[in-house]
């Protein structure tokens, strides 16, 4: 049995975990509020953007394979580029091993094709994770989730996936990140960024609908130019996209795992109160019992 | 007129300006457009310049844009800026030292390999057009 005095340390070790946890817990939630402003900020745009593609997508003849390499999917895929968001800094429950577990299944599936794949990794976690196991990293950017981070970070990184596929070092580019559920549920989430995949088409039909007429586009430059231009960008703006999505959801996991902590360490501190009063009773007891035993011997 | 055309200008930060406004005028690829209430479908790729507006009281408003995309319909127009922003939050100092940077850059860049040319010719761009507006601001 502990002694009274350890105890007390121990309880008192615990209670000070307690107040870094309810801290961190609260630096979470206003940096998920700040996250999801961003987030709500961010769709209106992605939202425009999409609309607007899909209705150019919707124009766009057969004669796309010569002039957008962008959207052609190689037929020989050998080499592929994989954007990993992580994030920087642990202490956010399962958030990290989940999003790397997925990659490292990614990477065992492509491996058994026989397809040889580069890490870009976005997040230390990451990173530290796939060098350990000495994968090809071919790009790093650190400090980016869960922090302020503006949309040239996602052009930057979408220019270096756009150069290695358009140069045919890669065949094809995906990205795992975390998708923003809700509070209690952030899910890793596979893409593919190249290839492009069928932009999502149809939306005018749609549109047409509600407003009564169907948007026929005067495109300057011409409709092919135009789109040209507006891929690489819809690149930039998955990326973006993700690292928001990535980033709320660091916060809301490291909000939900410092919860659990701060409940964990309150619980603690009941048991051991328990363990520390029954110790006591114990000594006050055994006092009495010495008492009264040196009493009974001093009458006999 | 047949009423005021609704102006969106959003950019993957915020949105910048939602209202209603009597005319847009829009600086694209190919030359500036105005845009009234009624304009056909178009689509265009804008270059850096300035957005003019006049809103529903008939002041003129300018914002800044950093390239993108522009969409009219006959009852919106929709720009899609990577950056844009209102004449007064412009940051006149960062712009001026940016647009001497720039200049620097760009007298060197015939000597130096290490300079992208492209790029410092953008950011020149960039830099100019948002003092400009600036100046626009201290005039009135």
């Amino acid at each position: 049995m502990a002694t009274l005095k350890e105890i007390q340390t121990k309880i008192g070790a615990v209670k000070k975990t307690q107040k870094i946890t309810k801290a961190m817990n609260m630096v979470a939630a206003s940096k998920l509020r700040g996250a999801q402003e961003k987030m709500e900020a961010f769709r209106p745009y992605a939202k425009k953007f999409a609309e607007v593609l899909g209705s150019l997508a919707e124009r766009i003849e057969v004669d796309e394979e010569h002039a957008l390499p962008l959207i052609v999917p190689r037929t020989e895929v050998k080499t592929i580029n994989l954007l990993l968001m992580t994030s920087d800094r642990g202490l956010c429950g399962s958030f990290n091993t989940n999003l790397i577990a997925q990659g490292m299944k990614f990477l065992k599936e492509k491996a058994d094709q026989g397809i040889e794949a580069r890490l870009i990794c976005m997040g230390r976690k990451g990173r530290d994770f796939v060098r350990r196991r000495k994968h090809h990293i071919a790009g790093q950017h650190i400090g980016v989730v869960g922090a302020r981070f503006s949309f040239n970070v996602a052009v930057k990184v979408g220019t270096e996936l756009i150069d290695s596929f358009l140069s045919g070092e890669t065949d094809e580019a995906y990205v795992i990140f975390s998708e923003f559920v809700s509070m209690p549920r952030q899910v890793p989430t596979l893409k593919r960024l190249l290839p492009i995949a069928g932009v999502e088409k149809g939306e005018e039909a749609q549109k047409a609908e509600e407003v009564g007429y169907i948007a026929e586009h005067i495109c300057e430059p011409s409709a092919e130019k135009l789109m040209g231009e507006m891929l690489p960008k819809h690149v930039y703006v998955q990326i973006f996209g993700g690292l928001l999505e990535t980033s709320t959801s660091e916060h809301a996991a490291r909000m939900a795992a410092m919860d659990n902590a701060t409940s964990n360490c309150d619980e603690m501190v009941t048991s051991l109160s328990l363990v520390y009063n029954k110790a006591r009773q114990a000594a006050i007891t055994a006092e009495l019992m010495d008492i009264v035993g040196g009493a009974e011997a001093l009458k006999g | 007129m047949a009423g005021n055309i609704m102006l969106e200008v959003v950019t993957p930060d915020r949105s910048v300006a939602s209202e209603e406004a009597q005319i847009v005028v829009v600086p694209g690829e190919y030359g500036e457009f105005g845009v009234l209430i009624g304009h056909t479908s178009f689509l265009t790729t804008l270059k850096i310049g300035m957005l003019r507006y006049k809103d529903r009281d008939g002041s003129e408003r300018v914002v800044f844009v950093n390239g993108g995309f522009a969409e009219a319909l006959p009852n919106k127009v929709t720009v899609l800026a990577e950056s844009a922003e209102r004449r007064k939050d412009i940051d006149v100092e960062r712009a001026t030292a940016a647009l001497k940077r720039a200049e620097e850059r760009l007298a060197e860049a015939s000597r130096r390999e290490d300079i992208d040319f492209n790029r410092a010719q953008v950011a020149l761009q960039r830099a100019l057009v948002r003092v400009r507006i600036a100046e626009t601001r201290r005039a009135r």
